[in-house]
């Protein structure tokens, strides 16, 4: 940005790290309500986990742990000064995130296809306990879907960012500040996945 | 002024680091289809090493200030507070 304007690393970073303390806060409320409803209904929970697609949840976290590997090495890149190749990672990451959003799609359409989403006809005449587990598979994974998304867009201005050269190997707290977003978006998969595609 | 600057993290840590991240994934999702004892356990084993790792390699807190290491633990530990106490209540009832 503008030359000689006062910059503070280590604020830039705290400040980052507490939005993403309210972000776990955010998602841990989620968490305690699923693990409270799941104690109280284990038998429809393991039940209606069945419905859910195995193979298509464990591609989507591979490749969420991948797309962090790609936004963490192009930290490194911009770091070590070499900016093709972070522009290179940071693409990959965003159409990474592009990716899992498709197959979330394809997911939930399925879902629906099915009379599962709230209030459908399937759940409609289904134990409340099944019912309850779809309800916070939609409000959690569709609140993690909407953060993938946030994410990617701004890893998409991230892009722009290198491409100008606001973003340089000594000053680069702004990618390293998105790539902390796209690691925490990827933690609560690492929590989603067993609970809701491996309760089975 | 000089920028500050964050820890450089080598190439390779960050694929050993994945490559962990993948084989503990495909441990859980082995352990889930032996019994639902074994699922249980393996979540509450594997999950947290799992976000551990990418907390400390990815989101780099392993080469943090002990100010930010700090406020992590105490933002991670208070949410387990609350965790641990919602599992007093339920079994307690």
């Amino acid at each position: 940005m503008s030359a000689g304007g006062h910059k503070d690393y280590q604020g830039a970073k705290i400040g980052m790290w507490l939005f993403l303390f309210t972000e776990f806060m955010l998602f841990g409320g989620l968490f305690i309500l699923y693990s409270g409803s799941r104690a109280l209904n284990p038998e429809a929970f393991h039940h209606a986990s069945r419905e859910l697609n195995v193979p298509l949840g464990v591609a989507n976290t591979v490749i969420l742990l991948t797309s962090s590997l790609f936004v963490a090495a192009a930290v490194t890149a911009i770091q070590k000064g070499r900016r093709k190749t972070a522009m290179r990672l940071v693409g990959l990451t965003a159409a990474s995130g592009a990716l899992f959003l498709v197959n979330k799609g394809v997911e939930w359409g399925a879902k629906f296809h099915h009379g599962i989403y709230p209030n459908g006809p399937a759940l409609a005449h289904s134990p409340p306990g099944e019912a309850l587990f779809f309800g916070l598979y939609f409000i959690m994974t569709g609140l993690h879907g909407l953060h993938v998304l946030a994410g990617t867009v701004l890893l998409c201005v991230m892009l722009a960012w290198l491409a100008r050269g606001r973003i340089q190997p000594d000053d680069c707290v702004a990618l390293e500040n998105s790539g902390l977003y796209w690691h925490l978006v990827d933690v609560i998969w690492i929590f989603l996945l067993p609970l809701f595609y491996l309760a089975a | 002024m000089e920028h500050e600057s964050g820890h450089v993290v080598e190439y390779a840590t960050l694929i050993k680091v994945w490559a962990a991240l993948v084989a503990l994934t495909a441990f859980l999702v082995a352990a889930s289809r032996l019994s639902s004892g074994a699922a249980a356990w393996a979540m509450l084993l594997i999950t947290p090493v799992k976000a551990g790792l990418v907390l400390y390699f990815f989101m780099h807190l392993k080469y943090e200030k002990l100010l930010l290491k700090t406020m992590a633990f105490v933002a991670l530990a208070t949410l387990l507070t609350f965790i641990g106490m919602l599992f007093f209540d339920i079994s307690f009832r």
